[in-house]
């Protein structure tokens, strides 16, 4: 019998590298696979958002999650949002309209027809107020389904500055008024599904949820290392993909473990997500899907990689908030988590001027590039603000475009193009100076 | 404290010609009178702010809600595709037309809810949000909404620098429903009587409470009431139509003019938020519980509150059916979401009763309404002289 040979570090290379965009795509295709299985045999699917998509609660009572913001921007990523968008505008809904929204109205009166699988109908809606467009579009579904509608208020920051913390009376009025609705909606799950709630269940949940959680935080932090192990555009948005579809899961957690790994081992070997890191860039925004590879190369040509964005913290719910769910307290933790990380997501989106602020030193940043979209308000509106802000108090160049997230009638590559360039010849220059 | 120039005495339309032009001004004469005195002011965003916390505490709350000027200090601070009225709020802070000590904002929709932000950053005074429920029929709603408006009034009083009473609050409570009830009339009068007021004449006496003491705007409109009843225009052969769709930017008031030359407007959802408590809110018991009891359970809709107990499009209908309208002119906008989206809903709730509809867009900053006005004219047209079987037929602007 021969003797099992150690692993060349070759072979440890190709097991290794790679596995996070690998593994995350076969997740993702695994998800709409299960998707498709629920639409065909009926199975209680609930319609949730990316900040507060409440899983810990749902996935209680086994409710299949469907996030219409990843099924929207998967229409884009697969090249196909143009027809989506056409129905749904002949449907009635204004040019002028979220595209992630209407192109959602469009699976829904194709019957759920999407370019990933079948989507199941929602038993029910549970969304927060982290942006005002889930709640008109929630309203949607209520009346093409009569679908209940769960709206869970979580009180955000009032004011630049905000300092309500936990321990003060202000944050456990707030604490209290999600803890109330949170029980609420188990109520409206127990009457949809005919379930008892089983505290245990969400106990387990809650345990898998600050795994997740400890793993993610890890993955994000370890491309503070120079070069960065990942771009937080491309390999980012895959992350993210798993993080909001299998978050609180066992597989979920083993993928993000994987990913560190992986990470972990590029970080020891000096290995960059490109081949040489000259320029560390912040993305604030989202991305732009019609042309998501293209875009992103606009950077990746000139060296330039994203080590860290906004939309790794608010499009994952606020998973950066370093809170672990107490579970020998199970639902005044959860209400505490919700509001402690969904208004870290808003923070992020109205105040991110604060929180770049805190990104600048630790990950190296050379530049920061805002992203405005036409579809999304809630995070673009005051990013032309924000940069005027951040440019007067600290010394880092920015680029701000503006396209869209879905709708390529309102992506002008070339401009961004011409735009991008100039952003990298300032950078250069301005490194030259300082040499 | 007097605000408006001398109105008592004036016949109605000298009244109503003084009302338009302290509404239509873009310095804030009223505002800036108050200041002089040594006032305080409080600007809130559209669409509903608790007033009567202000006023208690002896601050003049003013409505914001755009003008037609351009940006031109404010306009670079945001993105592109926005509607107006966020950008020209601010400019009149930039500009010094509106000086504040306090401004409120609520995350009424995407745009709006940026404001805190871009406002600490810009103006040197306090700048707050206020989270207005979304889960309004939820019954813990009242009791989180009390403790905002608590948050609210603490902050109040950091600024004028002593406590509010309760007593103060309920004595504020007491103006406040005597304008409402006095609102509730004109809208009734123009209701029933609309060719002895017209769209824009009843948008200027309402809209003159966004900018001067209620106490004065109550003294106003008890003067005008009757001199309305009394006026002797003659009944004419116009559409009776509603106008949805002025709940956050307000259309140009030479819109609303044109509108009232083609129809009669007999209900609508401008500055919906200075009648949007609905019936009078208790001075007994504790005032900011009965506040807030009010605005979630004895109120009005728009587009920007989620409430189960009030689909929009059945509230629309109820609208149309009290005012006893003939139509709907389903306004929005431009680049307004929630009015866009709801036009929609409304749309398709209006062709299952068959009511005819004409949907368009408007801008604070718009000048031109020929097009407009002749698209408008050809709905009312093929709706007064249509068939009763195409009646129905929808337009669009």
């Amino acid at each position: 019998m021969e003797a099992t040979q150690p692993a060349s570090e070759a072979t440890v290379e190709q097991q290794i590298l790679g596995r996070g965009a690998r593994e995350g795509a076969g997740l993702l295709r695994n998800w709409y696979a299960r998707l498709d299985a629920a639409a065909r045999a009926s199975e209680p699917a609930a319609y949730v958002f990316v900040m507060g998509s409440m899983a810990e609660i749902l996935r209680v009572f086994d409710f299949h999650l469907v996030f219409p913001e990843v099924n929207s921007l998967q229409t884009a990523i697969r090249k196909v949002s143009g027809e989506y968008l056409n129905e749904a505008e002949d449907y009635g809904y204004s040019a002028d309209i979220c595209a992630y929204v209407k192109a959602d109205v469009a699976v829904q009166l194709r019957g759920g027809k999407h370019p990933n699988g079948l989507i199941p109908r929602p038993t029910l809606a549970v969304l927060t107020n982290a942006c005002n467009t889930y709640i008109k579009w929630a309203e949607i579904w209520e009346r093409l389904y009569h679908t209940p509608a769960f709206v869970i208020d979580v009180p955000g920051p009032r004011h630049s500055g905000w300092t309500n913390q936990p321990g003060s009376e202000d944050f456990e009025r707030d604490r209290c008024y999600v803890e109330a609705q949170l029980r609420e909606l188990i109520v409206l799950c127990e009457r949809v599904t005919g379930r008892r709630f089983d505290i245990d269940r969400l106990r387990e949940v809650l345990a898998e949820a600050n795994a997740t959680g400890r793993v993610w935080r890890e993955m994000v932090d370890l491309n503070r290392s120079r070069p960065a192990p990942f771009n937080a555009v491309g390999d980012g948005t895959v992350y993210l993909g798993v993080m909001n579809a299998l978050r609180a899961t066992p597989e979920g957690t083993r993928y993000f473990e994987r990913v560190v790994e992986e990470l972990r081992y590029k970080v020891e070997h000096g290995l960059g997500s490109m081949p040489k890191e000259e320029f560390r860039l912040c993305f604030v925004g989202v991305p732009c899907y019609p042309i998501f590879r293209r875009f992103n190369e606009l950077f990746t040509e000139h060296n330039g990689n994203f080590v860290t964005s906004t939309y790794m913290m608010f499009a994952s719910g606020g998973q950066n908030v370093h809170f672990e769910y107490d579970l020998t307290r199970p639902l005044e933790s959860l209400a505490e988590g919700v509001l402690l990380t969904v208004r870290t997501a808003m923070f992020g989106m109205f105040f991110t001027d604060q929180l770049l602020a805190e990104m600048i030193e630790p990950f190296q940043l050379d530049g920061v590039v805002y992203h405005a979209v036409k579809s999304c308000r809630t995070v673009s509106t005051g990013l032309a603000d924000t940069r005027r802000s951040v440019m007067a108090r600290y010394d880092i160049p920015s680029l701000h475009i503006e396209s869209d997230l879905v709708d390529k009638r309102v992506v002008a590559e070339a401009p961004m193009k011409n735009r991008t360039d100039a952003f990298f010849e300032a950078l250069a220059g301005r490194r030259l100076r300082a040499a | 404290m007097r605000l408006l120039p001398p109105w008592q005495g004036k016949p109605l339309q000298e009244i109503i010609g003084l009302a338009r032009e302290v509404v239509e001004d873009t310095d804030f004469p009223t505002v800036a009178r108050w200041r002089e005195q040594g006032g305080k002011v409080v600007g809130h965003f559209q669409v509903y702010f608790p007033e009567e916390i202000a006023a208690a505490a002896g601050m003049l709350p003013v409505k914001l809600k755009g003008a037609p000027l351009e940006a031109r200090n404010a306009g670079s601070r945001f993105g592109s595709y926005l509607c107006s009225i966020v950008k020209t709020s601010l400019e009149l802070a930039l500009s010094d037309r509106l000086k504040l000590d306090l401004f409120v904002t609520h995350p009424i929709c995407d745009a709006a809810r940026n404001q805190a932000g871009v406002w600490n950053r810009s103006v040197p005074y306090p700048v707050d949000t206020l989270y207005l429920p979304q889960n309004a029929s939820f019954p813990g709603a009242v009791g989180y909404l009390r403790g905002e408006y608590q948050r609210i009034q603490r902050r109040i009083e950091e600024i004028v620098g002593r406590r509010v009473s309760d007593d103060a609050l309920r004595s504020a409570v007491a103006v406040f429903n005597e304008n409402r009830r006095l609102l509730r009339e004109l809208y009734r009068l123009r209701r029933e009587t609309p060719w002895l007021l017209a769209t824009d004449e009843c948008y200027v006496l309402m809209a003159l409470g966004a900018v001067v003491e209620r106490r004065e705007h109550n003294e106003l409109l008890k003067a005008v009431l009757p001199l309305v009843r009394e006026r002797t225009a003659p009944r004419q052969d116009r559409l009776r139509v509603i106008f949805e769709g002025g709940f956050c930017e307000q259309p140009p008031l030479d819109l609303l003019r044109a509108l009232g030359q083609l129809c009669y407007v007999v209900d609508d959802d401008l500055l919906i938020g200075l009648r949007w408590i609905t019936e009078d809110v208790p001075t007994l018991g504790d005032p900011l519980t009965n506040l807030a009891d009010a605005y979630l359970n004895r109120s009005s809709y728009s587009p920007v509150q989620h409430d189960a107990r009030k689909p929009k499009e059945v509230m629309l209908l109820k609208r149309i059916r009290e005012s006893g309208a003939e139509a709907a002119i389903i306004g929005g906008a431009k680049m307004c979401e929630p009015a866009l989206e709801e036009q929609v809903a409304y749309a398709k709730a209006l062709e299952e009763v068959n009511v005819p509809y004409f949907v368009t867009e408007f801008e604070e900053t718009m000048v031109s309404f020929e097009n407009l006005q002749l698209q408008l004219e050809t709905f009312v047209e093929n709706v007064q002289f249509a068939d009763d079987d195409d009646a129905a037929a929808p337009a669009a602007g």
